[in-house]
């Protein structure tokens, strides 16, 4: 479904992607881990056409996403959920969901539609519904982080790109953020590439992963190799090298 | 005529321009809110509605009230144009040198009016006769009423916009995260260009209503477009009522200024007030910090 290239992006003189290529068949979950400044977000950022690469193609459904802006990349139906929220503080959080809807409201589509997608969102998030008149901005970082995800699925995207869900959030809502991506692949067929710190989460629940280190690919592979991969487990998994060595 | 009625006369004659003021004030808001960059050239799309006026009607005869839709128009045109030629090419500019290339612009497009219109002062026949209407101990004029009424029903249509259609919510979501609003699907390059096209739309408007009253030349947009600029500061970069009630603040400001001390301070008044906005509470008279901004 997508297709992704060697791959080169840059800010300024900072190399931050270099030559990945990676892909993803329709109906998979996979998770892209990594350290801090691996270059994650910016993979997104790059699909997302925000941070346009400078080299290599990038593919989604047979199709060329070279030189698309972020808008045209969403109608062509990926839908970023951005690291850090990024909700609309001063707009209600209703008005951020209807946003998030904003091309299908653009290209006609039925009212009643989309007004049902809004109750399967509230139906998902019920907090959402209890604050739906309230600026997004007074929401605590949980319920923003829910209505980041909420408003992506309002442009019922194929293809979700989700940064760092599950940070600052409470075990709970973690895994009733976790629960509503796997339903989404259950129920709509949905795409998901799940950029997590999170791994041990986000490998148990992906089919495959990708673990990036200072902007290169270094480890692909099934969930189950990557969490048995030692390199993996000292850096991601918080598993110190003695635990390793005494196994 | 005693004091009080001379004090509602400048009042009145005060809200009236300043209704003005609150116009222009609010297409630089829109701008700024849109953009991030102050258009320094907002006052010549005001001068271009009424000298595009006085051309469609004085000189190609066409009936008043289609000459003001052309002008209009016409204003708008440029308005997109000005956005399409010298805002939009410039990708990576910072806000700084966008402000410049406005003035730059500014300078263009008076150049251009002079050359097409040449410097005479021009008049417009008021919209509905000079027969005074006496209201309380003060008299207005009928073109005042139409001042009130055109600011009223702009300020309402704009607010309608911005807060309850998706187009101008997707309007506001880019001037509160512009990432945001591109992954979501919004064209922000586009919502930029109508935001040009608004206020452009707006400012020649005022200049159409007011030409009646004041004439217009080729230069009358430097003034009034410092005055609404003022207007929009006093207000806080608010797209609403904010500058609106900036605008209403300095015209009766400066009537009463005028009328109580000397004619000569009237444009003074402005700068004064600017300048205090400026130093004391740069986040205009009405906002609470940094809060919402239409
Ligand atoms: N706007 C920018 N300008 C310059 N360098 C940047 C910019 N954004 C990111 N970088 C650099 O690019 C590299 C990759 O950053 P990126 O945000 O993609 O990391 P990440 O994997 O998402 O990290 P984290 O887990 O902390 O979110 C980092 O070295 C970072 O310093
Ligand atoms: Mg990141």
């Amino acid at each position: 479904m997508l297709k992704i290239k060697n791959i080169n992006t840059y800010y300024g003189k900072v190399h931050a992607l270099k030559n990945v290529s990676l892909h993803l068949h329709k109906g998979e979950i996979v998770t892209l881990i990594g350290a801090n400044g691996a270059g994650k977000t910016t993979m997104l950022n790059t699909i997302s056409a925000v941070t346009p690469p400078s080299a290599g193609n990038i593919i989604f459904e047979e199709r060329d996403l070279a030189g698309l802006s972020p808008d045209r990349i969403v109608k062509l139906g990926i839908c970023q959920v951005p690291e850090g929220r990024q909700v609309f503080k001063p707009l209600s959080v209703e008005d951020n969901l209807h946003l998030g809807a904003y091309l299908r409201y653009r290209g006609r589509e039925g009212r009643a539609e989309i007004r049902r997608d809004l109750d399967d969102v509230y139906a998902l998030f019920p907090r959402l519904l209890e604050r739906r008149k309230q600026a997004a901005g007074t929401l605590s970082g949980g319920e923003q982080q829910m209505l980041a995800m909420g408003r992506a699925l309002m442009a019922r995207p194929r293809l979700l790109l989700l940064d760092e869900p599950s940070m600052g959030l409470a075990p709970l809502v973690v895994q009733e953020i976790f629960r509503a991506i796997e339903q989404l692949r259950q129920e709509r067929g949905t795409t998901v590439l799940l950029v997590e710190q999170n791994a041990k989460a986000a490998l148990r629940m992906a089919g495959r992963g990708y673990v990036l280190e200072t902007g290169k690919v270094v480890l692909e592979g099934l969930p189950s190799d990557l969490l048995e991969n030692n390199d993996v487990q000292r850096a991601y998994l918080g598993k110190d090298k003695k635990e390793i060595w005494e196994r | 005529m005693n004091l009080g009625q001379q004090l509602a006369q400048y009042i009145l004659s005060g809200l009236s321009t300043g209704a003005i003021y609150a116009l222009i004030g609010v297409g630089f808001a829109i701008i700024h809110n849109a953009t991030g960059i102050i258009n320094f050239a907002q006052g010549e799309f005001v001068m271009l509605g009424g000298m595009a006026t006085f051309f469609f009607f004085s000189a190609l005869k066409v009936p008043l009230v289609l000459a003001v839709a052309l002008a209009t128009g016409v204003s708008t045109m440029a308005g997109i144009v000005f956005e399409r030629l010298a805002i939009r090419p410039l990708k990576n500019a910072t806000p700084i040198n966008l402000v410049i290339i406005t003035i730059g612009g500014s300078i263009l497009i008076r150049g251009i009016a002079m050359l097409l219109w040449g410097k005479d002062t021009h008049s417009l026949p008021t919209f509905s006769g000079d027969e005074p209407i006496m209201l309380g101990g003060a008299t207005v004029m009928p073109q005042h009423l139409w001042i009130f009424a055109v600011t009223l029903v702009v300020i309402v249509c704009s607010k309608l916009f911005f807060s309850h259609t998706i187009s101008g919510k997707a309007m506001r979501a880019c001037s509160y995260n512009r990432r945001a609003a591109g992954l979501v699907g919004i064209d922000v390059r586009r919502m930029v260009l109508f935001s040009f096209a608004i206020s452009s739309a707006m400012g020649s408007m005022a200049g159409i209503i007011i030409a009646p009253l004041t004439m217009t030349s080729y230069d009358v947009g430097v003034m009034l477009g410092l005055k609404g600029f003022c207007a929009a500061i006093i207000g806080g970069m608010s797209s609403g009522l904010g500058t609106v009630f900036g605008g209403l603040i300095l015209g009766v400001l400066e009537a009463l200024g005028a009328g109580l001390f000397s004619s000569g301070y009237k444009d003074a008044i402005a700068f004064i007030i600017l300048l205090l906005i400026l130093f004391i509470r740069p986040q205009g008279l009405f906002r609470r910090g940094e809060s919402e901004r239409v």
